[in-house]
This record gives structure tokens, sequence and C-alpha cells, in this order.
């Protein structure tokens, strides 16, 4: 039963309320749902009931999408208008649960995102395994309204839900020679059908420098539209970087190691010659096989017209110090 | 035969339908998320299911004896050319919006799409030859001009397989079965039983 349904929290770790994140209600769904995925039968009653407070359908067992509470805003946020919650739930590139856009929504349905841990390792000073909803109570959940720009020229506007990886890393305490950032996927082909087939080098990795992962812009990702994030989209926990392809935002992260090495990541193991450690978006630098000058933007029909690509996907002004005398065409 | 005819004819249109009938959201149906996508993919798809269908019509007309399936064959290469110039004009006329600079690059600096068009390009002759006239008209050519479908259909393929990031089941099963319809002819010719006879066509 749930086992953290009523978590003691001091009422001076209850910062500003009205801005953050509403923990109780978080804390509480979350131990909801850990009964949820155990028992889901047995529980029905709790979690319909649950469900219902949150404003959701009666019935809807999944917790997923379940309301984040209130939310501090962005001055990095877009003012561009997001996608809808339906285009970005149902078109998504998510291999492990299938390479078809639809697959990871239908494929994903029952995969169990809590409890959840994330082991923390390498040149740092608090290595081990920390619970993700210990992770989350010491946290200011932030709306970040980004663009999202993949590498196979469409792109997206997200009201993502997420905290500082800055704030987020700090509290493991890198030492001086963490240079880079590993993030890795949960392996676990039960649950994640592609990978019984080796199409990729499984599980999946991906990294960033360490300047790269602290800059503001960087956010660990938990929610989308101000609710749970659903497992279609990478819950519990996945990266955001939105100067750089999609395929760099790694999802359902359960490792996170600081590296003095630059990490391999999954797709430049998979196919070095067109996809490389930075995968910054870069309208003049094609991919091998397509052009990256424009992109279809989801949700302006059969009749839109692409749109160009804007160089670091618009946020240059933020990242591009972090390139000053690097080959972008070399290092792509 | 005329009532089956119809019926092929209107099977053959159901892909067709189906997309028209999604593009506007009627009875349900929908394009999803990346509409254009969408239809260029089903598009080529099926442009390339018919172009194997038709090249299954003579092995399988030769291992059951049914010759009537011939009467077919015209019909079901048009069907394919008809999906793959709609694949063609989706990409152009939808995905591209006429944007010539672009589509002139990509069909000069991806192989891929350069695949394509060469596929399309040997396509169109046979589809323009298809008449009982033309073929009268041709003789003994029109058998060796509508062996570009063979190339054609090997372009198609590879194509596909091109345009694939990882995941290459899809166009491997299109490969293979390619692979068994040519073998077929290969070793049918080994057989020496080709007796090339002018193919009635009605
Ligand atoms: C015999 C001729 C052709 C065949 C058999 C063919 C077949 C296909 C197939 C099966 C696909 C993949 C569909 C999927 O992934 O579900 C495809 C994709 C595509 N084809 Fe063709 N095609 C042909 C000609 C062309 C031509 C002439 C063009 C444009 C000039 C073209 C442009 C494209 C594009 C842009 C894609 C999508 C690539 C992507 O999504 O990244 N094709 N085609």
């Amino acid at each position: 039963m749930p086992n953290n349904s009523t978590p003691k929290i001091l009422p001076s770790e209850i910062t500003d309320e009205q801005d953050y994140l509403n923990r109780r209600e978080f804390l509480r769904l979350a131990g909801v749902a850990t009964a949820g995925a155990l028992l889901s039968t047995a529980c029905q009653a709790d979690v319909s009931n649950a469900a219902a407070t949150a404003g959701k359908p009666a019935g809807e067992s999944n917790f997923s999408g379940g309301s984040l509470g209130k939310l501090q805003k962005s001055p990095f946020s877009t003012d561009e208008k997001p996608n809808s919650y339906e285009d970005i739930t149902t078109y998504n590139n998510f291999y492990e649960f299938g390479t078809g856009k639809d697959d990871p929504h239908r494929n994903s349905k029952d995969f169990v995102s809590k409890p959840w841990t994330v082991t923390i390792a390498g040149e740092c000073d608090k290595p081990g395994a920390y619970d993700f909803d210990d992770l989350m109570k010491k946290s200011t959940l932030e709306e970040r309204i980004y663009r999202l720009r993949c590498v196979e020229a469409w792109s997206m506007i997200v009201p993502w839900v997420g905290i500082s990886m800055a704030t987020l890393l700090k509290r493991f305490e890198p030492n001086s020679r963490a240079k880079f950032v590993k993030f890795t996927t949960l392996h676990d082909p039960e649950q994640m059908p592609t990978q019984r087939r080796r199409i990729l080098d499984w599980p999946y990795v991906e990294g960033l420098t360490i300047a790269e992962a602290m800059n503001p812009l960087t956010i660990m990702v938990v929610g989308v539209y101000g609710k749970v994030l659903p497992n279609q989209n990478g819950a519990p926990l996945r990266l955001m970087v939105p100067w750089k392809y999609g395929f760099k935002s790694i999802k359902s992260i359960v490792h996170i190691e600081f590296t003095e090495k630059q990490p391999l990541n999954t797709w430049q193991i998979s196919a070095p010659q067109e996809y490389g450690f930075y995968a910054n978006v870069n309208p003049d630098v094609d991919h091998p096989r397509w052009s990256q000058a424009r992109e279809r933007r989801i949700g302006t029909g059969l009749f839109g017209e692409k749109i160009p690509t804007l160089m670091f996907n618009g946020y240059g002004e933020h990242i591009a110090h972090l390139y000053s005398g690097l080959d972008l065409a070399k290092h792509f | 035969m005329r009532l089956l005819k119809t019926l092929v004819f209107v099977v053959a249109l159901l892909p067709a339908a189906k997309l028209v009938l999604a593009s506007f959201a009627i009875a349900g149906l929908s394009l999803g998320a990346n509409p254009v996508e969408e239809l260029l993919h089903e598009a080529g798809e099926w442009g390339l299911r018919f172009l194997l269908i038709t090249l299954a019509v003579t092995p399988l007309r030769r291992l059951t004896g049914m010759n009537w399936l011939i009467r077919f064959r015209r019909m079901l290469g048009l069907f394919a050319y008809f999906y793959l110039v709609a694949h063609f004009l989706i990409y152009a006329l939808l995905d591209q919006r006429l944007a010539l600079g672009p589509i002139i690059e990509d069909i000069i600096e991806r192989p891929y799409i350069t695949l394509g068009i060469t596929a399309l390009t040997l396509l169109t002759p046979l589809a323009l030859t298809s008449t009982n006239a033309m073929m009268r008209r041709l003789g003994s050519r029109w058998q060796r001009l509508h062996r570009l479908i063979y190339p054609a259909a090997i372009l198609g393929v590879w194509h596909f397989w091109w345009q694939v990031k990882e995941d290459i089941r899809e166009p491997l099963i299109y490969a293979a079965i390619l692979a068994a319809l040519l073998g077929i002819r290969v070793w049918h010719r080994q057989k020496g039983q080709n007796r090339r006879v002018a193919t009635p066509v009605d």
C-alpha cells in the first residue's frame, strides 16, 4: 500500500507555496501511483479517487498525467504557441518502445516508472543511489516552454516541467576532473520491447560537456503541460537541451556519471558519419541524407509551410559562447 | 471477368480513399500529428506494394497455370504508377510546396531522392505505352521496354532502404520479396522454359 502517501514536510520546507510545486499533492499522487502499479486492480478505488481529486477522469489508473500543481514561470520560455498535448504525446521518437512515431504511446502504457532509482557515479563526492521522489522533494519545478527540433527536420513547441540541471547536479558535488556528464536510459527488455532487438547499442547513452550540463537552459524534465511526464515522453525523468537535436535529450534516465573523457553517445556509435557528440541544431550543416535548413512544425496541418531552422534552435545568445573556436561543421 | 476487374479496381482504390478521408478528418480517420509525412509514407508504400504485386503476376500465372491473371497486370501496374505519382506530388506540392531550389538540391544531393526520381522516370514510359494501341505499335519492342520495371523496382526498394534510420526490417521484407520475384524469373529462364510468346492482353 502507499508507503509515502503521508509525507512529513516541515513548514520551512514549503517555500513560497504559491509559486512552487505543491509537494504534498505530488507525493500523494506518487504514493498512489506506486500502489497503482503494484496492485492495479486491488487499489482501483483509491486510484480513481485520487485521479478525480487531481482533476482527471475517474478510473484512470496510470500515474502519468497527474497534475504537478503550481509551477514557477521562466524567462527562458518562448511565447510561441505550444503544440497540443495530443501531438506531444502521440508523435514521439523513443526507439525502446518501437521505431514508429505512434509506437511509444501505444507500447509504453504499462511501463512502471515508480518507484525509480537514479544511480550517480564517477567524478563526484556524493555518488550513490537516489530515489526519484527524494530528489524531487528538494526541487523547484519550473515551466519551460521550449522549441524542440528533431534531427529528422520536424519541430514542436513543448511546455516542459523541469528542474534546473545545474542545481540537481551540484547536489552530487562533481569534482574538478568532471569534464563530461554521461546519462544512461533504463535497460529492461521486458518492458522496452525494442531492446530485444539490436537495432541500437542498448542501453541508450547520451553525454554533455559539464559546461553544457550546467548551462541555465539545460533542465531535467519531469512533466509536460503541468502534468507528470507521460511514459512515451521519457518518464519519470529525461534531459532537455533545447539547442541540440532531440536525440540528445535522453529519456527515462537511471544512471548519471561524471567523467573525465568524452562519452560515446548511442547514435554516434550507430552511425558516426551522421551523428556526432555535439548535435547542435545547425541549419548550415546538413545531415548526410537530408537538409537541415528548414523544418516542419508539427501541428501546421497538410498545407503548413516549412520554416527556416534557427542556428542553435534560436538559443544562441545563451550558449553560443560554449562553442567559440570549435569547427561546427567538423564537430556536428 | 468484368465484375472481377471492377472489384479489383475498387479494392486498389481503397487505400487512396482512406487517405483522402483521413486528410479531411472524415469518419473519425486522422493522419496524425505529421499529416504530410503520413501521406508521403503511405503513398510510397502502396506504390511499392503494387509494383511488387504487378511483378508477382507472371510467376503466379506460370506456377498455377491461371493464365487469366495476366488480364489484371496492366491495371495493377497503373495503380503502382498512380500511387507513386501521388507520392511524388505529395513531396513536391505539400512537403516542398513547389520550392524549386530545394527540390532540385534534393534530387542532386540526396542519394535516396536521386534513386526515387530515377525509378519514377523509368516507370513513366511504361505507363504511357500501356494502351493497346501503343502495344500494337511497338510490337516486340514493347516487351523489351517494359522490362524497365525490374530496375525501377530495385531502385524503389533501394530508395526505401536508404531513407530509414536504423530499423531496416521493413525495407528488408520488400527487398526479400523483390529478390524472390526476380529470382523466380532467372530460374525460369535457366530452365529454358520461358518461350516468350507475345502476351495476349485484353
Ligand atoms: C519507384 C519510385 C518510388 C518508390 C517505390 C518509393 C517508395 C517509397 C517508400 C516505400 C518510402 C518509405 C515509406 C515509409 O517509410 O513508410 C518512401 C519515402 C520517401 N520517398 Fe519515395 N518512392 C519512390 C519515388 C520517390 C520520388 C520520385 C520522390 C521525390 C522526388 C520520393 C521521395 C520520398 C521521400 C521524401 C520519402 C520520405 C523520406 C523521409 O520520411 O525521410 N520518392 N518512398
